[in-house]
């Protein structure tokens, strides 16, 4: 239940981000975004308030009122902007409570501050309009829907088993059973009447054994709050508690006026006490309490409301619906609809279920092809029906990747934000330009990839952006363009962060890392790609002062982690006066990949194909030593190291002629080195296992990244020319 | 509730029953709550930078789980592996680890008044012994497999409960 709420309101808080941020681009704010944004706004109050999260709702309920105001009478001075602010606060807020919630703790921060602003501009908007501050709209709105007469609404009675109704057929309470009428009045401006109604129910509900309530539907109908105030919240229930005890639960309702307890001796004494039919029938159509009712249900109208003229205030037009995900009017998107009925959301967990399946299929299907009973035999039917085999397991391979494809679309809006907040606060002028935010990437990546991004695209605003003055001066337009684009090339995707600001500063940046010490070599020797990227080192900062946004080092060695979790890496480049570069390229996957496995001794070992740039047996005195024992080859004019693996993992009886053996050249960044094994086995598609957990701890320096099965069923292990480059040379 | 009464009486049928196999012409006890299976000696793949006594890596129907030589474990000379060579899988804080023994003997029921704790000698072996357990005709070492997996090796090989959900999130993150 929680859960779901959590999902939901992040959902809500993602779709008011951006509709109020693209209002504010837009200059203002359009019918369709008021209506988004008072429908999201309003269903956070509503299920909040049920999760009895009351700091969340109430600060939802002002908000909604600002859009109410500007929905109901159209003001004329709207201040887009501060509008905008105000929602984004709130949506930060409430934010955080979600995350508090998420981790396990309770939401606790009181929304006071949050709540006072928006209500003093409300009444200050309201007063520039020439509207009366305070006349509260909604009871001028509803007085001319007032119904007839209330309706009724129940809750928690689904919950009641039948037999235990607690009074016998004559409508006589039973055994220790007692029956009351009870009336609740707010105190006067307490707000969201309906909310705190819904909230004494929540708290009688499980004291109980069946409550009946007027006005009956309390968070659907605009008009509830209106009935409670007036005519106060009428409760008839039974329950085994006794009067004492109930007056003293039903005192202890925040903001409680005056409270009528009466105890009655029979239900029929209640002025409304609904037949077990009614209440069944009610019972279906609340299970989700939060569910407004659909102009189509017309059957229970028909049944609880026979006498009543007045159609349910829900459907009348104009009034946005109740609380429900989906709008059933005043969207104006309809292409929802269709989609929503073609989507379901499945467990993360599942999809990792199914995805590991894949990968024992794919080793399954290597081991059945592979099998080395079939060693030497011409097996023409089988060869076929092998290859279709394998067709079809990479095509459910790729259909499976494609399941946990999200597009970035999410992530790259996010930064909208940022940029937004950022330029505010530093006076800088700048916009952000989204490239390719189609693409899509794995769920994982695009969960990872947003932190790193937020801290690139800081840095480029922070310390890229000049301020207007200073662009103008240099000839650029004031207004600083950072493009965020994504796209996918090879089995990576590669997402760039270019900003038009100053560039990177190499002589401050050098400097600093001689000041911190990250200098290991002679200055003039380092390349500027090797200059730029101390900017990654922990605790590197050029800024003299920590801001509100950067200058505490903190931040960018985050970008290197994260996406080197990912597997990827990350470069920069820059331009003085021109701007600065950041590519960050990550695979797609890292569950299956292409790998060339080569025996060495009765070991072997699996090298993903995509570092290997070539591999070849070395001709007689190709391979020669330098003066320290180092052994090199020369490949296509270039020098480089050689390792040999036998004598790197101590493994017997390999070959030691390297004329007899094979070398790979494996690139590991920009730099290439070449490893000695005995033979190639072939290339597999091969399914990367992690390390046992039990010796993982060893194995990390020593360039096995993880194993993988051989069609065989033996173990080979996986190399890393990354961590293997990094073990050997340094 | 359900669930935890049935935990509890699983655990009691598992009480005070090991697993006894042999190393030379001593006799060792495991509690069988933590023995997964037994199988026979497979091939094994060796791997670089680990203590001698971690003989390498299996596959265990396609999962991959280290194997712990337990005579050279005990600092006992290396014998050739036969057909009586076991490999007893255990799971401890849910991490998979073989043990390599020379024979597995049977299921035996030691109740805990049987048990007598290890003379306190300095020798270091004795550490991982938790008990003595008395039989009619001769007496089995009852290992305690907390230490021996989660004491010493966790300087060496690292915490392999800590490791583990290391490698938990490293798998997310390549998933």
């Amino acid at each position: 239940m929680v859960e779901v709420f959590i999902y939901e309101t992040r959902q809500f808080l993602e779709q008011l981000e951006q509709i109020s941020l693209a209002s504010e681009e837009n200059g203002g704010f359009s019918v369709d975004d008021v209506n988004e944004i008072f429908r999201a706004m309003h269903t956070i109050k509503g299920s909040a308030a049920m999760m009895m999260f009351d700091e969340v709702s109430t600060l939802a309920h002002s908000v909604e009122d600002i859009f109410y105001y500007i929905r109901e009478l159209h003001p004329q001075k709207v201040d887009a902007t501060a509008i905008t602010d105000i929602v984004l606060n709130a949506v930060d807020f409430i934010r955080i409570e979600m995350d508090k919630l998420d981790g396990g703790a309770q939401p606790d921060a009181s929304s006071q501050e949050l709540r006072e602003y928006t209500k003093n501009f409300l009444r200050e908007m309201k007063i520039a309009n020439g509207d009366d501050p305070d006349v509260d709209l909604r009871k001028v709105k509803n007085a001319g829907q007032q119904k007839p007469k209330p309706k009724q609404y129940y809750i928690g009675a689904a919950k009641q088993p039948e037999p235990d109704k607690g009074t016998n057929a004559d409508g006589s309470p039973g055994e220790g059973v007692h029956i009351f009428a009870a009336t609740v009045f707010f105190q006067d401006g307490c707000e969201m009447e309906e909310v705190r109604a819904f909230g004494v129910l929540n708290n009688l509900k499980d004291k109980v054994i069946e409550i009946h309530n007027l006005p009956e539907k309390i968070l659907e109908d605009d008009t509830a709050a209106d009935t409670i105030k007036s005519l106060g919240f009428r409760l008839f229930f039974t329950t085994k508690l006794n009067y004492e005890q109930i007056e003293k639960e039903l005192d202890q309702t925040i903001f409680l006026e005056k409270l009528e307890l009466k105890e009655l001796n029979s239900i029929a004494e209640c002025e409304y006490w609904p037949s077990p039919e009614t209440v069944s029938i009610n019972a279906l159509e609340n299970t989700d309490p939060i569910k407004p009712k659909l102009p189509t249900s017309s059957e229970n109208e028909a049944q609880e409301e026979a006498d009543n003229a007045n159609p349910p205030a829900s459907i009348l037009p104009g009034q946005t619906s109740g609380p429900a995900p989906m709008p059933s009017q005043g969207s104006n998107k309809p292409v929802h609809h269709g989609e929503g009925s073609q989507m379901i959301s499945v467990r993360v967990d599942k999809l990792d279920r199914l995805m590991d399946l894949v990968g024992e299929l794919v080793i399954a299907e290597a081991m059945v092809v592979q099998n080395p009973d079939l060693a030497g035999l011409e097996l023409d039917n089988f060869q076929k029906a092998a290859r279709q085999l394998h067709k079809i397991n990479g095509e459910l391979q790729d259909s499976v990747m494609s399941l946990r494809m999200v597009p970035l679309d999410g992530t790259f809006k996010k930064m909208n934000r940022i940029v937004r907040d950022m330029t505010k606060k530093l006076g800088k002028k700048a916009r952000l330009v989204l490239v390719g935010q189609d693409t899509e990437v794995d769920k994982n990546i695009n969960e990872h990839i947003s932190d790193p991004l937020m801290h690139i695209v800081r840095n480029s605003i922070d310390h890229g952006i000049e301020m207007p003055e200073v662009r103008k001066e240099a000839g650029k337009n004031e207004m600083g363009t950072v493009v965020l684009s994504a796209e996918n090339a090879g089995g990576e995707v590669v997402i760039k962060i270019k900003d038009d600001g100053g560039g990177l500063n190499k002589e401050k940046i050098l400097d600093r890392a001689r000041k911190n010490g990250l200098l290991t070599r002679p200055e003039e020797e380092y390349t500027d790609g090797e200059i730029y990227s101390f900017i990654f080192a922990p605790g590197f900062s050029t800024k003299e002062k920590v801001t509100e946004f950067s200058g505490r080092g903190v931040g960018m060695d985050v970008v290197v982690s994260n996406i080197k979790a990912l597997g990827g890496h990350v470069l920069v480049d820059s331009n003085p006066g021109q701007g600065s570069l950041t590519t960050i390229r990550i695979p797609l996957t890292l569950a299956i990949i292409d790998g060339m496995s080569v025996t060495v001794g009765q070991s072997s070992f699996t090298i993903p194909i995509s570092s290997i740039s070539r591999s070849f047996r070395p001709a007689p005195g190709q391979i020669f030593r330098d003066p320290e024992g180092q052994e090199m080859i020369m490949v296509q004019e270039k020098c480089c190291p050689v390792v040999r693996l036998n004598e790197l993992y101590n493994i017997e009886d390999a070959v030691t002629e390297p004329t007899e053996g094979v070398v790979m050249l494996l690139e590991a960044g920009d730099r290439t080195f070449g490893v000695l094994a005995d033979r190639l086995l072939g290339v597999q598609e091969i399914v990367v296992k992690p390390v046992p957990a039990y010796i993982s701890k060893v194995m990390n320096t020593t360039g096995i990244s993880g194993c993988t099965l051989l069609g065989d069923g033996s173990i080979s292990l996986i190399l890393d020319p990354q961590r293997l480059h990094h073990m050997i040379y340094s | 509730m359900e669930d935890e009464k049935n935990i509890l009486e699983e655990e009691d049928t598992l009480k005070d029953k090991y697993l006894t196999f042999t190393l030379g012409d001593e006799v060792y006890g495991i509690d069988i709550s933590v023995v997964i299976e037994i199988i026979g000696i497979q091939k094994i793949t060796s791997v670089p930078e680990v203590p001698e006594y971690v003989k390498g890596i299996i596959n265990l129907r396609g999962k991959i789980i280290p194997v712990v030589d337990m005579r050279l474990r005990f600092r006992r000379q290396f014998r050739e592996y036969t057909d009586r060579t076991c490999i007893v899988v255990v799971e401890i804080h849910d991490v998979l680890i073989g043990l390599i023994v020379d024979g597995v003997a049977e299921v035996l029921d030691i109740r805990e008044q049987d048990v007598v704790p290890p003379p306190d000698l300095k020798a270091s072996q004795n550490k991982y012994i938790r008990g003595i357990g008395k039989l009619a005709s001769n007496v089995v070492m009852l290992l305690d497999w907390e230490k021996l997996f989660s004491g010493e090796d966790e300087e060496i090989l690292g915490n392999t409960a800590g490791e583990y959900e290391d490698a938990a999130t490293e798998n997310e993150a390549q998933a």
